[in-house]
């Protein structure tokens, strides 16, 4: 389709400037200069940089605890999105139905979205202490388990997890809320009359509808949680108990900004930046073709 | 119009002449930067040390600034001297001073000290505290909070549990003994916890028990260093903690201060950490509590001495000479006996010269604070040795964190001690050998 | 998406954000019950964690230690909130934040319609670079520019300045997509239009663009404020000085992690209340435009 644009020479790029200014500036500069340092072993005040070549990333591969972090963050992600989305497609569901009140029920399910994930770990970290909160109590009724996430590595990760999980359900579901209301009320209509209970209309006709939003959500909460995540575990775990917690972004900061590690720490960015890539590539070939479907 | 000006505004003019001319001449007084760590309470009584040496001169003026924790200040005077805008002291926790040490980027103290011809009585220093930051006999920081870590045990609980409340354990043997006592009559819930696992259960427990923590004089020897903390000391005592992890008789509480509230709340009757923590219980602890040395396991191991912790006050280069003169001034001022004592009263950190000890014991502040004596008794009467002079590692912070992750698997029991402390020491290895590489003079 | 769709959008819209359909004769709607109950009870579970920093907030030391937990409100409200207030100064922390939530939005947005707006409307060379550019932007986010972009900043001497902690959050590919994928769907008569009556590229989008973006940009400001408000990392290396903290840093702050200083946990409930305030008031306010501009972007 032939666009009807403007003429002029040069206000277009008086336009995209300040975009394309602050790109170059903190992004492509940034960038290169991880890959720069992500070849060079470099002394913590910087007066000293000897060129290794890919000595830092021999390094990484080789060392154990990178993978545990790599495993960690696919966990970590997982569980956040798997949890996060199947919540707020349930939710959602529930607040489409045809009943009062649904502008109530929908604010009080989108508000959690505004809670910063540091924070969120920060109440959950009370609600999962073993000395003083109230999830170990109750939980000590039903097993003599020690609830005690200082030391076992998984109570912390699903501390983690579940605090994380929980901040992000609102974005989902406004999403799912916005794409479930897309959905003609003739197709369900339909259904119903053709004697589909609800939980059948659900599954045979609303489900495969949205699901590319599911997708969408799907690979974006990945990514947020794979990327946006430093905050719970630093306010909250930092890392521990053993590396329990240590996901890759925690990885990368602790060992150049406490270890002083900078050639580390920039070869894990260049990692890091090639997952992204992949990540995003996915989510763009999904969100082109979402417009051409319409 | 009359030429004259009005009387008045010639006495006005006078007026503003006469205060512009009498005004100080330090209109503008040096300022001294001096970024540090402290805290609540302590960052308090840094103010206030900052503020009498503000007061006792007119020339300079130092300004304290917190910047975070240690390590988040270690890392903003690194970043800050790559873009030249570093302070001119920067407090630096012990596990840095290798770092500090060979960077080039400091000014060190004897030098500095020497160079602006203010004397310093290096001698009068207590020798644990000097030894651990000097090079070649020479100071290369200001040691400033300096503190050991220590037994702290409740009164209460032991009278409840039938023990002498004025006898506390001298052997592990014994802890191990009054904690079951402790569980069994119901006066605690745990036997005792740790704070600092590090610090307190490997370094400072293989210097009590004179054994070497690494190789080359733990490392003051040279950079070529590697772990010894996977023998036969290191594999008994950590391997006791994990079994004594499953009865209760030790409770692993977390990392750096996080195990505080087990003993502050009465949970385990027992606690070893840092001699600081004195002025901190002191307000915050309801019971009856005393202060006992470490727990020692006896033969066939010698009883040496314990080591510090805590930080030292670093001098940046870079900075002009009648600045370097005011910092100079400031750091003989923290040293003087006076401040030492002060310090070391309002805040529990040891006083780290020989007269201000003395000073103190004249005044009978160790009679009516017998607490605040343990910690200089642990480190000045022991047996000092080769293996208890402190540690001198490079990338020391991210040995720590490995260590202390390892140990969390040990006690919880996912790894037996050997094999843990073998893989601490493994990667430790590479991280000494990384920073011999990139410190290759 | 067609006009069509757009008028079954609406209808949709308008069928389920109504209340409900007047009742024919029924028998008793099971269904209604089911949805209700089961709403309700992913309200609680959604809502507790928070009600239950609320009631913490509101305990002073001996309550929040007691066991069994205390469930049910105490008197030390003001106390707490207000002790809370002067320890890490909360105030000026509030402000920060604020300052950062408002800057990255409204930067972010002022921004990105500028770049969507010049490379849907015009032709000139460089347009698909500049769109490149920008889109790999989305394959850069902070962790993996975090210790060369501290440097940066060091270098321009921003540390610890309130152009350090927005400008480099400023540059968002999503916000341009968005308001790119909404432009792509405005029709050519209205553009033909505009220009025949004389209309200038500005004009065209002062006057027409804008008006109908509304929904979009109300959404993402709800996204980008929150986005800044919630920013961790960043501030946390960007900011040196306790007075140019953000609140969610100075919450972690609060937080003791060694020794003479007790937990006090009720101050720390108290605090994080009051940083996650503004941004669930937001949300709470702009929930219709909120959904609204989500739906529209659908598009």
């Amino acid at each position: 389709m032939k666009r009807t644009v403007f003429k002029s020479w040069w206000l277009p790029y008086l336009l995209v400037l300040p975009q394309v200014a602050v790109t170059i500036v903190f992004f492509f500069w940034p960038a290169f200069k991880s890959l720069q340092l992500s070849l060079f072993r470099v002394s913590p005040f910087g007066d000293r940089m000897t060129f290794v070549g890919l000595d830092n990333f021999t390094k990484l591969l080789a060392d154990p605890e990178y993978y545990q972090s790599v495993v960690n963050s696919f966990i970590f992600s997982t569980g956040v999105t798997v949890l996060s989305v199947a919540a707020a497609l349930f939710a959602a569901a529930l607040a489409t139905q045809r009943i009062r009140g649904l502008t109530a029920y929908r604010t009080l399910l989108l508000w959690p979205y505004g809670i910063a994930p540091a924070v969120a770990g920060i109440i959950f970290l009370f609600i999962f202490h073993p000395a003083y909160g109230v999830l170990p109590y109750f939980l000590s009724f039903v097993t003599s388990y020690e609830f005690n996430w200082l030391l076992k590595g998984w109570v912390a990760l699903t501390l983690v997890i579940a605090a994380t999980a929980w901040a992000h359900i609102g974005y989902n579901v406004a999403f799912f809320i916005a794409g479930l209301l897309a959905i003609p009320a003739s197709v369900i209509e339909a259904a119903s009359v053709d004697g589909a209970g609800p939980i059948r209309r659900f599954t045979a006709i609303t489900f495969p509808l949205v699901s590319p939003i599911t997708f969408y959500l799907v690979v974006l909460n990945m990514v947020f949680a794979f990327f946006e995540s430093f905050g719970v575990i630093d306010a909250v775990t930092k890392g521990g108990p053993g590396q329990a917690t240590e996901i890759m972004v925690y990885k990368l900061y602790k060992d150049g900004f406490i270890g002083l590690n900078l050639g580390s720490s920039g070869a894990q960015s260049v990692i890091l930046m090639v997952i992204v890539i992949v990540l995003t590539m996915l989510q763009f070939r999904y969100a082109e073709r979402k417009v051409t479907y319409s | 119009m009359r030429l004259t000006p009005k009387p008045w505004i010639v006495s006005a003019l006078a007026l503003i002449l006469a205060t512009l001319l009498a005004a100080p001449p330090a209109l503008a007084k040096t300022e001294i930067h001096f970024w540090h760590a402290m805290t609540g309470q302590l960052g308090e009584a840094v103010n206030e040390l900052v503020k009498q040496f503000n007061e006792s001169q007119s020339e300079y003026e130092v300004k304290p600034l917190r910047k975070g924790s240690y390590a988040e200040t270690l890392t903003a005077a690194i970043a800050a001297y790559r873009q030249k805008s570093h302070p001119h002291i920067v407090q630096v926790f012990e596990v840095g001073t290798q770092t500090m040490m060979l960077s080039g980027a400091i000014y060190p103290v004897y030098q500095l000290m020497k160079e602006q011809e203010i004397k310093v009585d290096w001698k009068d220093f207590i020798a644990p505290v000097v030894g651990y930051y000097s090079k070649d006999g020479n100071l290369y920081s200001m040691p400033f909070n300096s503190s050991t870590p220590i037994f702290y045990y409740n009164k209460d609980a032991f009278q409840k549990a039938g023990l002498d409340p004025a006898k506390p354990p001298l052997t592990w043997k014994q802890v191990e003994e009054y904690a079951k006592k402790l569980i069994a009559s119901g006066a605690a819930k745990c036997g005792f916890s740790t704070g600092w696992p590090s610090w307190t259960m490997v370094e400072n427990m293989h210097a009590w028990h004179d054994q070497p923590f690494a190789t080359k004089r733990n490392g003051f020897d040279g950079l070529d260093v590697q772990l010894l903390i996977n023998k036969e000391f290191g594999v008994k005592h950590i391997g006791q903690l994990a079994a004594w992890q499953k009865d209760n008789i030790y409770s692993y509480g977390g990392r750096a201060g996080a195990a505080d509230p087990k003993f502050v709340n009465g949970d385990c009757a027992m606690y070893i950490q840092s001699s600081a923590l004195i002025g901190g219980f002191t307000r915050g602890v309801k019971f009856q509590w005393a202060t006992a040395q470490l727990p020692h396991w006896g033969p066939p191991y010698n009883k040496a001495t314990s080591i510090i912790g805590g930080a030292t006050l670093w001098v940046f280069k870079g900075k002009p000479a009648a600045e370097n003169r005011g910092t100079a001034q400031f750091l003989k001022f923290i040293s003087d006996t006076n401040q030492q004592m002060w310090w070391h009263v309002t805040t529990g950190y040891l006083a780290i010269s020989n007269s201000a000890v003395r000073n103190l014991e004249a005044g009978y502040h160790f009679k009516k604070n017998p607490d605040q004596f343990t910690a200089f008794a642990q480190l000045t009467k022991g047996k000092a040795g080769p293996n208890s002079q402190g540690l001198r590692l490079g990338n020391f912070v991210q040995i720590r964190d490995v260590i202390e992750g390892e140990l969390e698997n040990i006690i919880a029991g996912k790894k037996p001690a050997k094999q843990g402390l073998d893989d601490a020491v493994a990667k430790s290895n590479d991280m000494l050998k990384e920073f011999a590489a990139q410190n290759k003079q | 998406m067609s006009a069509v769709g757009a008028g079954q959008l609406e209808q949709v819209r308008v069928r389920a954000g109504a209340a409900v359909v007047a009742p024919r004769k029924k028998p008793f709607d099971w269904h209604a019950l089911a949805v209700h109950a089961l709403l309700m009870a992913c309200i609680a579970v959604i809502a507790f964690p928070l009600y239950y920093a609320f009631v913490i907030s509101t305990q002073n030391l001996q309550e929040v230690v007691q066991r069994p937990p205390l469930l049910l409100p105490s008197s030390h409200l003001v106390e707490n909130y207000a002790a809370a207030w002067k320890k890490v100064n909360f105030g000026r922390m509030m402000f920060n934040s604020l300052v950062m939530a408002v800057t990255v939005a409204v930067g972010k947005i002022a921004i990105s319609m500028l770049s969507a707006f010049a490379i849907v409307y015009f032709n000139f060379r460089g347009r698909m670079v500049c769109f490149w550019m920008i889109f790999i932007t989305l394959m850069l986010p902070v962790p993996v520019r975090l210790v060369s972009t501290y440097e940066v900043i060091g270098t321009l001497g921003w540390l610890n300045t309130y152009q350090g902690l927005t400008v480099p959050l400023m540059a968002s590919a999503t916000a341009t997509f968005l308001f790119r994928q909404f432009y792509l769907t405005i029709p050519n008569e209205m553009v033909e239009a505009a220009q025949l009556d004389g209309a200038g590229p500005m004009r065209f989008l002062w006057a027409f663009l804008l008006p109908l973006s509304w929904a979009n940009i109300a959404a993402l400001f709800v996204v980008l404020f929150i986005f800044g408000w919630n920013q961790y990392l960043w501030p946390l290396m960007i900011t040196n000085t306790e007075a140019m903290r953000t609140v969610v840093i100075g919450l972690e702050g609060l937080i003791p992690r060694s020794g003479t200083e007790l937990p006090t946990w009720n101050l720390i409930m108290a605090g994080a209340v009051m940083a996650l305030l503004p941004p669930v008031a937001i949300i709470i306010f702009m929930q219709r435009w909120f959904v609204k501009g989500l739906v529209e972007s659908e598009k």
